[in-house]
């Protein structure tokens, strides 16, 4: 079970990198539309301002998730504070 | 006031109902005032919100209602590092004032006609407001209750406190529809929306009132008293790895699908009723108060299980189903609220037109039709055209209300599936404040579990309606103007199927019995 908590902790980080890249992409050819009066631009505009400075950095902690998976630092969970801080 | 208690005078049955009642009364209200904004957010959309396009003005309303949610995990380290410095009762004591204050300001704020940009630029201060003292509230509450909680029945303690957002939730609803019914539909759009804000003073000043009344957390008093206290929470909470990891596994392998499924099935569940669905507004309240009525009891019945077999299997269990069976509860709302399905009875159906001119000589053309169908429901739809007396400025377009009457059983059929997701809800969220606080130690727990909790509930969970919402106008299209109904449902299907594997995964099921270190 450790061994497959390790591996697929590199699924984690591809997983948030792959969001991050996907929500800027979706953005830029929405935020084009919008500009190109396809698309309602206030609207437009403040969904994506909305939404990237709040989920590129949690995108960011699952990276860094997947990362401490892949070090095996979930191989064992503490249950007390001596080994927390 | 000043007064701290050991564990052994709390662990009493008498003086934990009263750390109960003291702590969820102050926190139901708290969500009571963070949710009549939400619940009202269309009439607030037009109250102070420029009214050119509906959609537009609607989706400015709930990113007042995210931004709510947005500044929640801010309120959560200010709040959080000062209850593990000073402790939890004066911290959540300051919380339900803020949250009081703000609630009580925003039914006084003047509307948009009359201040202009200040109106909205006052709400979403105010909403901010809220919004930080929502995310010191919770953690201070959960944590409190934890602590006091005898070993072994932590779960079904801390899932009273699990029941006042769902039950604060009902009480908007219910205050909501007693204001309405009381002065009249145009009265509570014009200005009796004002008064479940203004209520929220007297509430808050009963619930001030008890928890004065409270001692400190049996635990934090000890720690403080051995001099064990935090001196930077923030710093021990997620500078250390040790931490921090636990921190990042709350999160991403429990709150975070936790989140979508309890907005999903209270929140989101009344967007689509009634924008998709169009069901008429009292109807969608009634059925959501019921709903949720019959579901809050299972809070404390999975709560209590949650210390017998595991947090993570239940939790795990609620976020499966949801996962597997949004679609068929969402499509089978639909098909019960759909005109195309059903059979009209013509003698009670019928058009009719009615034209005013003003006296600027432009005319207005209403045409209301009603479509009265064998299994008792209706569909009203009144389309009010504008037609100018000077031909050469371009006309307005033409406004569009669409009411659908559910007929009896369509009523509870809907319910029933509301309370089916109400009950995802309770699986998910009963087991996890004492899930979180078994993770994190005392001396940082208040600022360690606020953090993912309030990441995950209101950034994960608060956006759902906002962004289901969108997914949705953004399939409408020339070829298919309808949209599609359900792919909203995507986002919190995607995010609950990806905390439900790292939750698999990851997550220990063996429950923490000492909380003490």
């Amino acid at each position: 079970m450790n061994a497959l908590k390790r591996l697929s902790g590199f699924i984690w980080i591809i997983l948030g990198l792959v969001a991050i890249y996907l929500m800027f992409k979706q953005a830029g050819a929405e935020i084009a539309e919008a500009r190109a009066g396809i698309r309602p631009l206030l609207d437009t505009q403040m969904f994506w301002y909305v939404i990237i400075p709040i989920f590129t950095p949690i995108m960011l902690g699952l990276c860094l998730f997947g990362w401490f998976a892949w070090k095996g630092e979930y191989d064992v969970i503490a249950r007390d504070s001596e080994h927390l801080t | 006031m000043t007064n701290t208690a050991t564990p052994q005078q709390e662990a009493t049955p008498k003086g934990l109902m009263k750390v109960i009642t003291a702590s969820s009364v102050g926190t139901l209200i708290e969500w009571y005032d963070f949710y009549i904004y939400g619940a009202m957010a269309v009439i607030i959309a037009k109250q102070f919100f420029p009214q050119d396009n509906p959609t537009a003005a609607f989706l400015a309303a709930l990113a007042t209602f995210a931004a709510g949610f947005v500044v929640r995990p801010f309120g959560a380290l200010v709040f959080g590092r000062l209850g593990d410095i000073i402790g939890r009762k004066y911290t959540f004591l300051l919380t339900l004032l803020l949250m009081g204050g703000s609630t009580f300001a925003i039914g006084l704020v003047p509307g948009y006609a009359s201040i202009g940009i200040w109106a909205p630029i006052s709400i979403l201060g105010l909403r901010f407001i809220q919004g930080l003292a929502l995310g010191g509230e919770y953690g201070g509450a959960a944590t409190y209750v934890a602590e006091h909680a005898p070993k072994g029945r932590r779960g079904y303690f801390t899932a009273y406190i699990q029941t006042t957002a769902t039950l604060g939730f009902f009480l908007s609803l219910g205050v909501i529809l007693l204001t309405r019914k009381a002065l009249g539909v145009e009265a509570f759009s014009e200005w009796g929306w004002r008064v479940p804000f203004i209520v929220s003073v007297f509430l808050i000043a009963i619930s001030v009132y008890i928890r004065l009344k409270m001692a400190e957390s049996p635990l934090f008093s000890k720690i403080k008293k051995e001099g064990k206290v935090s001196k930077n929470p923030l710093k021990e909470s997620f500078a250390h790895k040790s931490n921090l990891k636990m921190v990042l596994l709350a999160l991403f392998a429990a709150v975070m699908g936790q989140g979508v499924v309890w907005y999903t099935g209270q929140f989101y569940a009344q967007t689509f009723i009634e924008r998709t669905l169009s069901v008429e507004f009292e109807q969608v309240r009634y059925l959501l108060c019921f709903a949720i009525l019959l579901a809050t009891p299972f809070f404390l019945v999975f709560g209590a299980w949650s210390d017998k077999i595991g947090r993570k299997t239940i939790m795990l269990g609620g976020m499966l189903l949801a996962i597997t069976t949004y679609f068929p509860i969402y499509k089978a709302m639909y098909s019960i609220a759909d005109p195309a399905t059903k059979t009209e009875v013509a003698e009670r159906s019928g058009t009719h037109t009615a034209i005013a001119v003003t006296a600027t000589g432009d005319t207005t053309r209403t045409t209301t039709t009603v479509r009265s169908f064998t299994d008792g429901s209706t569909f009203k739809v009144v389309k009010k055209e504008v037609l100018l007396a000077d031909s050469s400025k371009p006309a307005p377009k033409a406004e569009t209300t669409k009411t659908f009457w559910l007929s009896s059983s369509g009523f509870w059929t809907i319910m029933f599936l509301v309370f089916i997701q109400i009950l995802y809800v309770t699986m998910v969220y009963g087991p996890i404040a004492a899930f979180l606080v078994e993770l994190f130690p005392t001396r940082i727990r208040y600022t360690s579990m606020s953090l993912p909790y309030h990441i995950g509930n209101g950034i994960f969970g608060g956006l759902t309606p906002f962004i289901a919402t969108r997914l949705f106008d953004a399939s409408k299209t020339e070829a298919n103007p309808v949209g599609d109904p359900y792919i909203g449902l995507w986002y919190p299907i995607l995010i609950a199927g990806v905390c439900f594997i790292l939750g698999l995964f990851y997550l220990p099921n063996k429950n923490d019995e000492d909380v003490s270190d």
